[in-house]
Order: C-alpha cells, then structure tokens, then sequence
C-alpha cells in the first residue's frame, strides 16, 4: 500500500539530488503538443513514451511537458527537442516506438533524426 | 477521441490556458444506474454567458493558431450519443465547471479508459497546479489532491521520476480497490 510515509523517504532521498536538476540552464526541453489534435492523434503515450525512456536512462537534465496547438494539425503528434544553443527541432507524427531513437540519437548523441523531422515529411 | 479519458485531458488543457490554480477533476461511476459523470472544474478566468454560448460551436475558438475549437464540442457528442449530457457553468473571474454525464450501458458509450495516465500527466506537466482528482465508484472513492503531496515533498518537485512514479503507483492501487481488485 503507497503511503505519506513512502513519499517522504523518497523526498529526502531526492534532496541530495535537488540541485542538479534546478534551475540547469542547459536542460534540454522536450515538448509535447497536447492539444485536441494533439491528443485525438495519440499524444498521450508518446508523451508517456518520452517520460519512460528518459527515466530509464537517468537523464536528468532533460524536461518533458506540453505545449498546445502550434497550427500543424495534420503531422500530430508533433514533438519539439530544445537543445540549448542549437535549433529547435520538430518531430512529425511521432508514435511511441519512434520516441527511444529520437531519445539515443537526438538528446544523447546530439544526432538529430532527419527522417522523422517535419523536412523530411511535408 | 477512442478514450473519455483522452476528453479530460483536452477539456483540462483549457483550464490550463485559462491560468486556473486549481483544476478539481471528478469521475464519478455507479454502476447499478449505468451512469458515469466527468465533472472538470478549475478556478481560472472564466468565460462571459456569450462565450458560454458560443464554445459548443466547432468553429468558435480563441486561439490563434486554428480557426476551430474541437475540444467541448467532442465531448458533448461522446456524451449526448449515450443519451446523457454536457453542461457548462463559468463566470469570469471566477472559474468554469464542466459535467459531462454518460449513460454507460448504450452501446455508443465510449469507454473511460486510462484516466490514471491523463492525471499523471496533468501532474507531471502542471507541476505548479494543483490537481484534485476525485475517483468514486459506487460508494467507495479516492482522492489525489496534489496540494497535500506537496507539503509532505516541500521543495521537492513533483516531477521528480521518484515521486512520479510513487503517484503512478498510487492511482493504480486505488482503482484496484475500487473495481475489487482488478483492472
């Protein structure tokens, strides 16, 4: 049974790590379009894809969240990678198997998935 | 929409859009009446009676970057196709409820789906709201008030995989509970 018991074990242990993740100026930033046509599209388990992926593979200076509508409805799921200091890049009619590519080539080799990009499918 | 649950997450971005500090969200099933009702209310900036009006209408929208707004009109159909309904009650300033009510027995009845990955993922990207989210079957029910989580983690975000993952676990077990034991 989950308890406020638990939850507090975790918090103290998660202090130790608080300052690495604060604030980092140079976490990468993953966003997800969640709006209507995000969601119709199926969203929902890229999203949950991404958050899995990196938290399997520790990254902690990555951030997953969502954004809404950015007005190209028919490539959802769309998927943005914030790199600081590079170009954003956007991912087009992203599915869940796409998302651990674009998490080992993209946010940790820094190489970028040409072929799932919005280039490479308009 | 295949999933309710994929409704909430929608009706809830406007909450989000709407800078609501609390978004209260409420699945509420009984099951010897065959009814479901989803009830999503949030303290944002509210809507006029004239836009009230106008949000069932596909093509009103305050966005920008699309002339429709499929979002309440979705959900008004999932739910009128079963024979229930959608209501909207908002003033501004003051916040915006939304009921949808199902009838779950008819066969055009969508199902709710994975509602727990639409709270988890409300939490995890709106780390700053609070989400309550109030699931009751029959006469047994849960909460997750994520304003409560956050004064046992201080300053220990919510987002934290640990923390994300002992929410996952909660919801989890909760609805084990309250389906008797199996998902």
């Amino acid at each position: 049974m989950k308890s406020l018991a638990e939850l507090q074990a975790i918090r103290d242990k998660a202090k130790a790590q608080l300052n690495m993740r604060q604030d980092n100026p140079d976490a990468i930033r993953v966003l997800v379009g969640m709006a209507t046509c995000g969601i119709a599209a199926g969203a929902r388990p890229v999203l949950n894809a991404f958050t899995e992926e990196i938290a399997k593979r520790n990254l902690t200076n990555v951030t997953v969240t969502q954004t809404g509508c950015i007005g190209i409805c028919q490539f959802e799921p769309v998927v943005e990678i914030e790199v600081p200091g590079e170009d954003k890049v956007t991912y087009v009619k992203m599915t869940p198997e796409k998302v651990a590519k674009v998490v080992n080539d993209h946010i940790v080799n820094k190489n970028v998935v040409t072929e799932y990009t919005i280039g490479a499918n308009s | 929409m295949r999933e309710l649950s994929l409704n909430v997450m929608d009706i809830a971005q406007n909450s989000v859009r709407a800078n609501a500090s609390v978004i209260k969200i409420d699945v509420t099933e009984d099951t010897d009446k065959s009814t479901l009702e989803i009830k999503i209310s949030d303290n944002g900036c509210g809507m006029s009676e004239e836009q009230v009006k106008s949000v069932i209408d596909p093509f009103f929208t305050t966005r920008t970057t699309r002339k429709v707004g499929l979002g309440i009109p979705l959900f008004k159909m999932a739910a009128e196709q079963t024979g229930g309904f959608l209501s909207i009650e908002s003033q501004l300033g003051n916040g915006t409820v939304v009921t949808a009510k199902f009838i779950s027995s008819h066969m055009d009845m969508t199902p709710l789906g994975d509602i727990n990955s639409t709270i988890s993922i409300l939490i995890r990207c709106n780390p700053d709201t609070n989400i309550v989210f109030t699931h009751t079957v029959n006469e047994q029910s849960f909460t997750l008030d994520t304003n409560e989580l956050k004064e046992v983690l201080g300053d220990v975000p919510l987002d934290t995989p640990e923390v994300m993952q002992w929410i996952d676990d909660y919801l989890k077990e909760q609805t084990e509970i309250l389906y008797g034991g199996a998902l």
